[in-house]
């Protein structure tokens, strides 16, 4: 097995193509070539920067560091669920909501992998804490957000159905049990596909970068395996937590529906 | 008896109403749109907050559990709320309702039925049997026969006497002064200051 590197040339001869699409753009009058070339440079430099965050990351090899690099990903990718919903919680649920049931998720999915499953030495060591805290949080950041726009959706849209079950004598986790079926499937089906479709119709983005980085290939199918797993783990945790902290946030201890608890309610 | 008594009940709109009925009663509530009367009845029912107190039969709305206390007290609403695709999804228990759907016209075979083929009188109806289905002791009816035609409403007017008289206490709001003439025991005038109560002799 090798390893090839790439250096600056070849990126540029990439580049290039890049660039024949905004001639592309240009020739036919599409309008998009400023932000092909603007998104395309964005990208080069976050990932840059990013590769020498972990390289520094990686020869600091202090705990804390890595938990702070931790902690700041989670945080980002809770103000994306908190972008994705059309309908918000109001005052600090929008933001607290499906960013604590993803860092609870995230982190318990995390932890255990890398003390029981993979265990390096240290188990948080930042070369594959940060990684595979990086896949499950994608993944969970997914679901969560998902799964909070099916349920306040499904409640908004399906009030008097709702409120027709709580009227009828139903709790407040009876009467909503349709939506929360409704909203931890649409949160669960991307996992699911992911799972059926990998190998077929989809090599994972994890496996390839294995294969690519000189791994065996069975190696890297085993690790591919254990990820989607965690993930599996991680999604369907995390979418538990946040739609059934929603339904809770949602209702009342008099099990009235409260859409007033949403940003902007118009009642 | 069971007796349903309204104490300084506040909604968001209208005034503070204080009255009670009695099992077998039928208290009407008229006025005009947009005076509280729905959300007076969803306020007994405790779907929305509210301030006052409701007791049934001596014990507030606040010492039992807000489930068991709307399956005593149920809210009908104008337009029933449905959530799922089948009508018989909707009764849990088919058997005990054979009798008030054929007084509607309906067989056994409308349970098969899907909700969003049923024109709107036949879901009012439905509604209703849905709700009287579970036998509660104050029925609280939100405009019952708006959709319907006379005949309709004349046999919806029946079923709700026949359950009175087994001593359910019923309020009613009607827009229909004709149909709060036959079926008040006492009618309460609505306006957005005071509630002036009338008995029907």
């Amino acid at each position: 097995m090798s390893y090839v590197s790439i250096d600056l040339s070849d990126l540029l001869i990439a580049s290039l193509l890049v660039l024949a699409n905004g001639v592309l753009s240009l020739l036919f009058g599409l309008g998009l070539a400023k932000k092909l070339i603007w998104s395309a440079l964005r990208m080069t430099i976050q990932l840059l920067a990013i590769g020498f965050v972990l390289r520094w990351l990686f020869a600091m090899e202090s705990p804390w560091l890595t938990l702070i690099a931790a902690l700041a990903m989670v945080a980002v990718a809770g103000r994306e669920i908190m972008a994705r919903q059309d309908r918000r919680l109001s005052g600090l649920w929008a933001y607290g909501l499906g960013t604590s049931t993803m860092l609870a998720a995230a982190m318990v999915v995390t932890v255990f992998a890398l003390t029981t499953q993979i265990r390096p030495d240290p188990w948080w060591d930042p070369q594959y804490a940060l990684p595979i805290l990086g896949m499950i949080l994608g993944n969970t950041m997914t679901g969560i957000a998902l799964g909070l726009q099916t349920l306040t959706r499904g409640l908004e849209r399906g009030r008097a159905g709702v409120e027709a079950r709580l009227a009828l004598g139903e709790t407040r986790f009876g009467a909503t049990r349709h939506v929360l079926r409704d909203a931890l499937s649409s949160a669960l089906i991307p996992v699911i596909n992911g799972m059926a479709a990998a190998g077929i119709v989809s090599l994972p983005g994890m496996m390839t970068g294995q294969i690519l980085a000189g791994v065996e290939p069975v190696e890297a199918v085993k690790y591919q395996i254990l990820i989607m797993f965690l993930i599996a783990g991680g999604t369907a945790f995390g979418a538990i937590a946040a739609v059934l902290g929603g339904i809770m946030r949602l209702t009342d201890s008099r099990h009235r529906l409260r859409l007033d608890r949403l940003a902007n309610a118009r009642s | 008896m069971q007796n349903l008594e309204l104490r300084a009940l506040k909604t968001a709109v209208g005034p503070d109403l204080s009255c009670s009925i009695a099992a077998g009663e039928c208290l009407v509530l008229r006025g005009p749109s947009g005076v509280g009367k729905s959300l007076l009845l969803r306020a007994i029912a405790d779907l929305d907050r509210h301030e006052g107190d409701v007791l049934l039969d001596g014990v507030s709305q606040d010492a039992v559990a807000a489930p068991l206390w709307r399956r005593k007290v149920l809210y009908v609403a104008t337009e029933p709320g449905w959530w799922s695709d089948y009508v018989g999804d909707h009764f849990p228990d088919c058997g005990g309702i054979t009798g008030d759907l054929e007084k509607f016209g309906f067989t056994l075979k409308c349970l098969e039925w899907r909700v969003d083929r049923l024109s709107s009188g036949e879901r009012q109806r439905l509604g209703l049997i849905r709700a009287l289905s579970l036998r509660p002791e104050v029925l609280l009816l939100d405009e019952p026969t708006a959709t319907l035609d006379s005949v309709n409403a004349e046999f919806v007017e029946d079923v709700v006497a026949s359950h009175r008289r087994e001593g359910m206490a019923v309020l009613w709001v009607s827009h229909d002064e004709n149909q709060a003439r036959r079926v008040a025991t006492h009618i309460l005038r609505l306006s957005a200051t005071e509630a002036v109560a009338e008995v029907v002799s």
